[in-house]
């Protein structure tokens, strides 16, 4: 090299260390109350209208998830208070045929798609990214995008419901019940299309969570080191990527076939009615593990702070996770032993599901040992745990009940499998969310909440619950079929349906008491600490609530309880700047740090596209032309969403 | 402040006006009201007569059955069943006149295709007063009027879950009736 | 539980109104072959769930009062990281060992239960083709002598200890067809032809339903079963192969030239008489069946004025339309119908 080109080389560098040495990064130089100042006003929402409709924050982006499903559920169980009383007393006269089957089916679409998914990726959206110790989530306006797209569904199914339109086909619509013949009109297309506005909600949310889990954990947080909740986070949301597709295939059939004519499911023009039963369960078979796998997350979580150890066999746990999402996949047929497919065939579904069970069995093995070998006290999260096992190994049991064919042609669409998805379902999934809002409220918003009020409530729910679908497996026995809005007397259902109809009324007292609380405690509750419940995991070494920027430091993880085996301060990196939004990204596996990756501003551009893909989505309900109409929006909101301008720099490598 | 009140004046009227067009679209009519004089008997539409003066009005019951999804689909159903399809297939005709064509012998408007079902017409279109209901021949009217793309598109079912006989009648071209073959529309 | 077909016949009213609860619509009523082995494996499989759960329960209790050692606390508070218990990783191994062996028996007992009802279903000797309609039942007794085909509606009678096969096609939507006292269900699906094999053990009167959600009038879409003797079963047979007698009471005649003429011939067959359309139940015996419109309501004079006054009444949106009948018509009508035995 000659003097000259050594000289530029050597200005070059001067120049680059004089702009590095203008960048302010966190570090020793800069901590305490000047950091704090200057990473929140990177950070924090712009003030107003349009702050608040284009946050990226994933804190915000949760928060909202979790109180819109709460509202959805709500809505959902005045319903089914409304069926109760209907079927309190046989030859109920409350509702209608017409109108009780419109609330079914409201019921049952609200609750799955509305409710239990949103609320399972809404928690985790908030709390991953605390969780695995970063400042973000992966892809922070598609996150955004994802919870617009979910509150967009909702509205067009209950605005649809307040004009007296609602869908009347059941939650899972089988054709050709569905079909353009034998449901006129636009309530099926709204069924449909409130389909279409989740499913992209959710594939949105899980390649959010799925990205951020396996890129954006902290240092030295290796997979193996990664909390439970995250790794059911991580199987859940591969699972929705694999899963959805399959739902928006048959519901978008059926849209094409009640719009335009198609013959999907027209047997006449070598369609087939079936067709859609096996789509549908492909994807709803794993919906419900969905549901439920999140929930396992939740349990471990609770069961290791409130027993003071870490889970029992931490691998086997996570084997569970991993096995029982892969062979959710290979079960959906058992929905279908009654409509006359292959016997052989059958003996297949019935072995794979019984042996979905083994893998949940050992995870129950691993909570209760670890509640065995630990010291648990029992506070509001553990009671629910503890209800939690007790209800859903009932399910679970009257699950692989159902798994045997010559069982399941007797107990098919009875009120016996309403009482199965129910115990699953409640006990499976809402007894460990109860719980692990309970656990996570001071996190959230920096009370605690009563625990007076949240043990009377737990114990309502529980007994209620037991009181409400306990009987029904009796009522399925004694030959009530579902989604009848009516029973004749003298079969011996009116006592089961009776006490069930208390029981709901119970239930609707406990989750009523549950919110009441929420809500005075956000007010009125203590001040939480950092960690009120000793916790072992990186939420909880940062403020409660958190602020804006999540850590000061990314901190650096070295055993799967960090909290309690640092004592005192957590080691952190140094070297994230502080005046523009940078997160570290770290290697897959072994959380090795690799990248600084800048993090994308707020921006109102997912809320415009996802106005203009919800205005598309309802207009192809009355048009076809909403399709290239419909599009044009859509991709001009979305050219403007990913226009490069906004992105000023590249990841930067990692200085080590 | 004047602005927002009218704006939030204008969302309401809107969603009155889809609550009222949905509301009208989906209804289901289970129990017929009293007709007592809406198709009687004898009382053709006055503009088939060559040189009769006004329409008569749209009778009021036609509200609940034209573009209306529920009563088009069992117009559907019963035109299948009580074989209309036998003489007019399923709307090309044969030997009976076409039926989603834009000639109207005897009118288009859904009271004077009913008035058609309830008289029977010369040619061989039978009588169908005392053999169906009132309710029922409004709703086969309804039908009718779908082979020829009258109703609105959204009433209507892209197909039977049958063979495949003309093309998706959500995507049918809109065979105008004439003024001179009705009374009015 | 019903014995005997005299005591069925005169309960009827009983059961269908309902005053004491009767197995006649309930998996407990074990009626059949098939009905019989679902409870069989069903106990089976609830004690050995039971059993599994009392395992559980008994772990859970255990931890719960188990007295706790200061050496078993978290890091937290101790410093240090306890050791695995390696008698719960043992136990853990059992555990799943325990499972799966239970899940393997219970497998298994599922299948020998699935291949011995597949295997009776080639016995049949008596073969009933389904045809399920929204929210109707269509049922045709297949005879080699096609003279001998019976159609009726919404009521079929079986001989007891003899297997039939039951033929199930759908003229519409998916149905399901399910008597519980019987055998277990299966689906009418259109397009498809399913078929399930009965062989009814106790003579009675049993209620069937349909179980797939197929409507607005799905709850009200049931049937019934009346289980007899051979001889009695043949002697029914023959019985319905007889047309419908003309009435001799001038009421009955009246009601007859209404029927006939009018808007019920339009959907109705009565055979012997000029009706003959399948759009809607036959009605040659109309009056010996044991319910209206599907199960909807018992058999009796009031409720026949009830239906046919007023079926949107009753089942609203059912494919059958009020007629507005003058009283006297329908007082016709009535006393015509209740002839048709």
């Amino acid at each position: 090299m000659n003097p000259e080109e050594l000289e530029d080389l050597r200005e070059e560098n001067e120049r680059l260390e004089a702009e590095r040495a203008r960048i302010a990064r966190d570090g020793h130089h800069l901590n305490g109350a000047e950091l704090h100042a200057r990473l929140d006003r990177t950070w924090r929402r712009q003030p107003g209208l349009i702050g608040w409709l284009a946050t990226v924050d994933h804190k915000e982006i949760g928060r909202r998830y979790i109180v819109t499903a709460l509202i959805f559920l709500a809505l959902g169980g005045v319903l089914s208070l409304i069926m109760r009383l209907q079927l309190a007393r046989p030859d109920g006269h409350v509702v209608g045929a017409a109108r009780y089957n419109e609330l079914f089916t409201m019921h049952g679409s609200t609750m799955m798609f509305l409710f239990a998914v949103p609320i399972m990726e809404g928690v985790a959206v908030y709390i991953i990214p605390l969780m695995v110790g970063t400042r973000s989530t992966a892809f922070p306006r598609l996150n955004s995008y994802s919870y617009y797209m979910y509150l967009f569904g909702g509205l067009m199914l209950w605005v649809a419901f307040a004009f007296n339109i609602a869908p009347d086909i059941g939650w899972f619509a089988y054709t050709p019940l569905s079909g353009p013949q034998f449901s006129p009109g636009k309530r099926a297309d709204i069924w449909a299309q409130m389909i279409t506005f989740t499913e992209v909600s959710a594939l949105a949310a899980a390649v959010v969570l799925v990205c951020t889990i396996l890129k954006a954990r902290a240092p030295g947080m290796t997979l193996s080191r990664m909390p439970l909740f995250a790794w059911a986070m991580l199987v859940v949301a591969l699972m929705i990527i694999f899963a959805m597709p399959s739902i928006a295939l048959c519901s978008g059939m059926l849209i094409s076939d009640r719009l335009v004519g198609t013959q999907f499911y027209n047997h006449y023009e070598h369609g087939d009615a079936l067709l859609w039963q096996h789509l549908f369960w492909f994807f709803g078979h794993p919906e419900v593990y969905i549901i439920f796998l999140p929930a396992t997350g939740f349990v471990s979580v609770i069961t290791e702070a409130f027993c003071r150890r870490p889970i029992f066999a931490y691998p086997v746990v996570v084997l569970a996770i991993i096995s029982t999402g892969i062979l959710a996949f290979g079960l959906w047929v058992h929905h279908m032993f009654a409509t006359g497919l292959p016997r052989v065939g059958y003996s297949f579904y019935t072995a794979a599901s019984m042996t979905v069970a083994i893998p949940t069995g050992l995870q129950i093995f691993c909570w209760l040992a670890t509640m065995w070998d630990g010291r648990p006290r029992f506070q509001v999260p553990m009671l629910y745990v503890v209800g939690f096992i007790v209800t859903f190994v009932i399910g679970g049991l009257s699950g692989v009940i159902i798994a045997a064919v010559p069982l399941d042609l007797q107990l098919h669409d009875t009120y016996f499998i309403v009482a199965h998805f129910h115990y699953v379902l409640i006990g499976g999934a809402v007894f460990p969310l109860l719980g692990i809002l309970t656990y996570w409220f001071p996190k959230i918003t920096g009370r605690m909440m009563s625990e007076t009020l949240g043990k009377i409530g737990f114990w309502i729910l529980f007994l209620g619950f037991q009181l409400t679908f306990f009987p029904m497996h009796f009522a399925g026995l004694l030959g009530m079929p579902r989604r009848v809005y009516t029973y004749p007397a003298g079969m011996g259902l009116e006592l089961p349906n009776l006490l069930s109809t208390i029981g709901a009324f119970a239930v609707a007292t406990a989750v009523l008491l549950f919110v009441i609380n929420g809500v005075v405690s956000y007010f009125r509750g203590a001040l939480a600490t950092d960690n009120p419940w000793d916790a072992s995991s990186l939420e909880w070494a940062t403020s409660s609530p958190p602020p804006s920027y999540n850590f000061e430091h990314i901190p650096v993880v070295a055993s799967r309880t960090p909290l309690w085996d640092e004592k005192g301060d957590l080691p952190v990196v140094t070297g994230l700047r502080v005046d523009d939004k940078e997160t570290l990204l770290t290697t897959v596996v072994a959380a090795i740090p690799d990248v600084r990756e800048p993090v994308p501003e707020a921006s109102i551009w997912p809320f415009v596209a996802a106005c203009a893909t919800g205005v598309f989505f309802v207009s192809s309900i009355f048009s076809p032309w909403a399709v290239p109409f419909g599009g044009i929006p859509t991709a001009i909101a979305m050219a403007a969403w990913f226009w490069p301008s906004s992105l000023k720099r590249t990841a930067e490598p990692v200085i080590a | 402040m004047s602005s927002r009140s009218r704006t939030s004046k204008a969302v309401i009227a809107g969603f009155a006006l889809l609550a009222v067009a949905a509301c009208h679209r989906e209804e289901r009519h289970n129990e017929p009201k009293p007709f007592n004089a809406s198709i009687k008997a004898g009382e053709s539409p006055p503009t088939i007569s060559p040189g009769s003066a006004r329409p008569s009005p749209l009778d009021p019951r036609a509200a609940d059955f034209d573009n209306n999804a529920p009563a088009i689909a069992e117009g559907q159903y019963l035109y299948t069943r009580m074989n209309c399809v036998g003489c007019h297939a399923h709307g090309g005709g044969g030997m009976g006149p076409a039926l989603m064509d834009d000639k109207w012998r005897y009118g288009g408007r859904i009271d004077q295709i009913a008035a058609t079902i309830a008289e029977g017409r010369p040619n061989g279109m039978p009588a169908w007063r005392g053999k169906l209901t009132e309710d029922q021949i409004w709703k086969l009217a309804a039908y009718v009027r779908t082979l020829s793309g009258q109703p609105s598109k959204d009433a209507v079912s892209s197909r039977a879950d049958a063979m495949s006989a003309s093309e998706p009648q959500t995507l049918s071209k809109r065979e105008p009736v004439k003024n001179a073959d009705t009374a009015g529309r | 539980m019903m014995r005997g077909s005299g005591k069925a016949a005169a309960s009827l009213p009983l059961l269908l109104c309902g005053c004491s609860i009767q197995h006649y619509q309930s998996t407990f009523g074990n009626a059949a072959e098939e009905a019989r082995q679902f409870n069989t494996l069903f106990v089976i499989f609830l004690i050995v769930c039971a059993v599994m759960y009392a395992f559980v329960i008994a772990f859970l209790i255990g931890s719960i009062v188990r007295r706790r050692r200061a050496s078993e606390a978290n890091v937290f508070e101790t410093g240090r990281h306890h050791a695995t218990n390696p008698a719960m990783q043992t136990g853990l191994m059992v555990w799943g060992g325990v499972i799966g062996t239970g899940l393997i028996a219970l497998a298994i007992a599922s299948f020998f239960a699935d291949r011995s009802m597949a295997q009776a279903a080639a016995h049949e000797k008596l073969s009933i083709t389904v045809t399920a309609n929204q929210w109707w039942w269509d049922f045709q007794y297949n005879s080699a002598d096609v003279s001998k085909t019976l159609r009726t509606s919404n009521e079929i009678h079986l001989p007891v200890g003899v297997p039939v096969r039951i033929i199930l096609h759908s003229n519409d939507v998916i149905h399901s067809f399910w008597v519980p006292s019987l055998a277990g269900k299966q689906d009418l699906i259109p397009g498809r032809e399913n078929d399930i094999s009965i062989t009814p053990t106790k003579v009675g009167l049993y209620r069937g339903q349909c179980a797939e959600y197929c409507g607005t009038q799905h709850a009200n879409m049931a049937f019934v079963v009346q289980v007899e003797p051979y001889a009695d079963f043949i002697k029914w047979w023959e019985q319905g192969l007889a047309p419908a007698r003309a009435p001799n009471a001038v009421l009955a005649k009246a009601g007859y030239q209404y029927v006939t003429t009018r808007e019920c011939a339009m959907c109705h067959a009565i055979a012997g008489t000029t009706a003959s359309a399948t759009v809607g139940p036959d009605l040659t015996h109309f009056a010996s069946n044991r319910s209206i419109a599907a199960g909807t309501l018992p058999m009796n004079q009031a409720n026949i004025r009830r239906w046919v006054d007023d079926p949107q009444g009753v089942k609203p949106g059912t494919k059958m339309p009020k007629v507005p009948l003058a009283p006297n018509d329908l007082k016709a009508v009535v006393a015509y119908l209740e002839t048709l035995k």
